[in-house]
């Protein structure tokens, strides 16, 4: 079962929206990941303060034709291993001040 | 050769490469002197330099073999080091210390290094890449060794002035990406003309049957210029200068697979 309720992007990285692609390198090993479109939607929202959940309701459900459920486990599946690379940061608690939030990603 | 002389005093000669002048001191002649000779074509006639280097050789045998290139920015300071030469540079106060053994190309590594640290700041970048102007602008034909940069550059038409055969030099001036010779070359063993001019095309080289253009864009174009652009420093800042410098390239110039049968006649494609 899963730990952690949020997810917000590493300050160790850069990235760069590229038409539906986003391009991601880790500036710890020079490391360089493509994110397809529906990829880019949770990067773009992993601002550390919306839970995960509500991401894929909002940003996925709402836009993809996919099951609740299925999409959930899909972008724990992303998040998981985008956390292993340390692109991602996983927590069960807000990871950033409600009040420094930005919830549109750039 | 012109202004060679004048730049070579007090065991010191001005190397301004993209235009950015590097002053190399060394109190061995003979050292200075293969310095001016390497760097023929790129050696300021102007006393005048943004940097100053000093360059202390090194006994043959005290440094070692490791050709592992590492870079780190410390106490403010670049700290570059390899198996055959030793060097810190510190951009605030514009001096740097080179500890080298007499092999020119230590120093050449050395000053690889320096440029891209340059030119990360400035939104530019060296590029595994073989480059030529022709019609006042500049083509840069990227690839990995032996996709073919010195073929391209070796197969150059008459009125194509050759930038580089391995090394390109790619700056950002006034909101325009300009290539500049270098002397830095591959196979070819000839340095590229003291010339800069706007890039018109990067192309992503590859041999094949017959001569083919292809657009590349988006991720791809970013993905294929990352994968040829000079990294020494895996300071987290830098990466970043790097990979913004990169999409920025990608965004403005044409980035195009060039496939391409090893003759002159692929030059009828670079117009």
């Amino acid at each position: 079962m899963k730990n952690y309720r949020y997810v917000a992007r590493s300050k160790a990285i850069a990235a760069r929206a590229l038409g539906d692609e986003t391009m991601v390198m880790s500036s710890t090993d020079s490391t360089l990941y493509t994110l397809n479109e529906v990829a880019s939607v949770i990067w773009a929202a992993a601002d550390g303060v919306t839970p995960l959940d509500e991401i894929v309701a909002t940003k996925i459900c709402a836009q993809y034709d996919i099951a609740p459920e299925v999409a959930l486990k899909d972008a724990e599946a992303l998040v998981e291993g985008l956390a292993g690379h340390g692109l991602l940061l996983l927590s069960d608690q807000p990871l950033v001040p409600p009040g420094n939030s930005t919830r549109e990603a750039s | 050769m012109p202004g060679v002389t004048a730049a070579v005093q007090s065991g010191s000669v001005v190397v301004a490469i993209g235009g950015l002048p590097i002053r190399l001191r060394c109190d061995n002649p003979d050292f200075v002197r293969s310095i001016e000779e390497r760097y023929a074509g790129y050696v300021s006639p102007s006393e005048d330099a943004a940097f100053d280097f000093e360059i202390e050789l090194a006994p043959p045998g005290t440094l070692s073999k490791d050709e592992d290139v590492r870079v780190a920015w410390d106490s403010g300071r670049w700290l570059m080091q390899r198996g055959d030469f030793r060097a810190e540079w510190n951009p605030a106060t514009a001096r740097g210390r080179i500890q080298q053994t007499l092999n020119p190309y230590s120093l050449d590594s050395v000053l690889r290094i320096v440029h891209t640290l340059l030119l990360a700041r400035q939104g530019g970048f060296l590029l595994h890449a073989s480059s030529a102007i022709r019609n006042g602008r500049a083509f840069l034909f990227s690839g990995v060794s032996g996709a073919g940069k010195t073929t391209m550059a070796r197969l150059a038409p008459p009125d194509a002035a050759l930038l580089t055969d391995e090394i390109s030099y790619v700056t950002r001036r006034e909101g325009r990406y300009v290539a500049a010779g270098t002397p830095f070359f591959g196979e070819l063993a000839r340095a590229g003309e003291n010339l800069h001019a706007p890039v018109e095309a990067l192309y992503l080289l590859a041999k094949g049957p017959e001569n083919k253009i292809e657009p590349v864009a988006g991720a791809d174009a970013v993905r294929g210029l990352l994968g040829n652009i000079l990294f020494f420093a895996r300071d987290p800042e830098f990466v970043k200068l790097v990979f913004d410098s990169a999409c920025d390239f990608a965004a403005r110039v044409p980035v195009r697979r060039l496939t391409f049968v090893p003759d002159a006649s692929v030059w009828e494609l670079i117009v």
